[in-house]
């Protein structure tokens, strides 16, 4: 006798309960602190670029995503700290599969991971990202290079030090000696 | 084409809005998964994240009745004429969306049995990214097409029009179709993406306000650098 309106029931129960759809585009659920978006391109403190150009992260890409050109840096146009620095660096995100093997890789610490990921285009040309959109923003006290070495006289004194300098890419990154703290249990 | 290559021009400005509205508003996708993609697209469809919120909770089995084909995974060589055939089968207007690296590009896949980006096979209106591409970017994907869609001339008549005014006005600074969907549907970053886009910077805008939002995480900067 109620069976022609039983359906309705199931549907009045459930408009009091809690729904589960997330507001995606208006609002943006964070992802897991590590999750594996867009690369940045780091930078030292005081603006100069922490890449060196080794190509290390292009033979790590099991997708040949990455392109590196090395370039050599010289006392009038000083890009980064030491010899070398990426003179071309390009990403093609169609190839990219964001497994964070180049982020492995990197000696320097230049490149890490952010956790965008909006990155849908119609042009296969735009979505290979360039240096310009990868390298991080100037932050106030960064100067744009080529400029000489603020932070010291030779690449040393930048490297060496990078163990407490995690460089820009926030929330992807902890530096060596933070990391360490947290595993041990105390504050980062 | 048809009726809408014979209106006159106020007339099929008005219409070309209201077709635009009502093509973007029911878009039925085909049911094309062909590989890990497709498990993140049933995600997409399900109700968390729930397509239905733009019309488009039915995947259809059958090419005639689908508006959008998403392909979603690799395409063997021996696939892409099956592939090809759908889309042929698919009744106008129809787009294209191209999920995933190794739909987009072939991805890791650089071997001889993968078809190196469908779009050597079918017009592709749409690239994303990713491997397998998250539930939220397939929706972006699907929003920044939407966005697309909305801004579609209406027949060739129309095209040829505008291409006509673009020769004088000059084109917007954010193309239809490229504004991430959280920035196209938050106002106040909407306008920061619009000022960023015309100094060519939203990149480096994307990075700024991602540092913004995981402050907490800031950068430690040690004592001898500040000096």
């Amino acid at each position: 006798m109620f069976e022609p309106i039983k359906g309705f029931g199931v549907s009045l129960a459930n408009m009091f309960k809690p729904h589960v759809t997330e507001k995606y585009p208006e609002k943006m659920r964070p992802t897991a602190p590590r999750y594996h978006g867009r690369h940045i391109l780091n930078r030292h403190p005081d603006g100069l670029e922490k890449c060196v150009g080794c190509e290390l992260c292009a033979w790590a890409c099991p997708a040949d995503a990455i392109y590196v050109e090395g370039a050599d840096n010289t006392d009038e146009e000083r890009f980064s700290p030491g010899e070398r620095y990426a003179g071309t660096y390009q990403i093609n995100y169609l190839r990219c599969i964001f497994c964070g093997l180049c982020i492995e890789a990197c000696p320097t610490r230049s490149l890490t991971m952010s956790n965008e990921y909006e990155l849908a285009n119609d042009s296969r040309q735009d979505l290979i990202f360039t240096k310009e959109q990868l390298l991080a923003p100037l932050l106030p006290g960064m100067e744009q290079p080529p400029h000489d070495m603020r932070l010291g006289h030779s690449e040393q004194d930048y490297y060496v030090g990078a163990l407490e300098n995690p460089g820009m890419s926030a929330g992807a990154e902890y530096s060596v000696q933070q990391e360490t703290a947290r595993k041990s249990g105390g504050a980062a | 084409m048809g009726l809408e290559e014979n209106l006159p021009g106020i007339l099929l400005v008005s219409v070309e809005k209201l077709v635009n509205v009502v093509r973007k508003t029911s878009m039925w996708p085909a049911q094309f998964g062909l590989a890990c993609c497709a498990i993140e697209m049933m995600t997409t469809g399900a109700a968390r994240y729930d397509t239905g919120r733009w019309g488009m909770e039915v995947f259809r089995a059958s090419p005639r009745q689908a508006d959008l084909m998403i392909v979603a995974g690799r395409v063997s060589q021996k696939m892409a004429p099956v592939l090809r055939r759908i889309y042929d089968q698919m009744a106008d207007p129809k787009w294209v969306l191209s999920m995933g690296v190794c739909a987009s590009s072939g991805g890791m896949f650089n071997n001889y049995a993968i078809v190196q980006g469908v779009d050597h096979v079918v017009p592709v209106d749409m690239y994303l990214p990713g491997c397998p591409p998250r539930p939220e970017m397939l929706l972006d994907a699907i929003l920044k097409l939407h966005e697309k869609i909305l801004h579609e001339p209406l027949g060739e008549k129309r095209r040829a029009q505008l291409a006509e005014i673009a020769k004088t006005v000059p084109a917007p600074a954010v193309r239809p179709g490229t504004m991430p969907s959280s920035y196209r549907y938050n106002k106040a970053k909407r306008r920061q993406w619009t000022a960023a886009a015309a100094e060519g910077r939203e990149e480096q805008l994307r990075i700024e306000n991602w540092m913004h939002e995981n402050g907490d995480k800031a950068p430690v900067v040690r004592d001898r650098w500040k000096g």
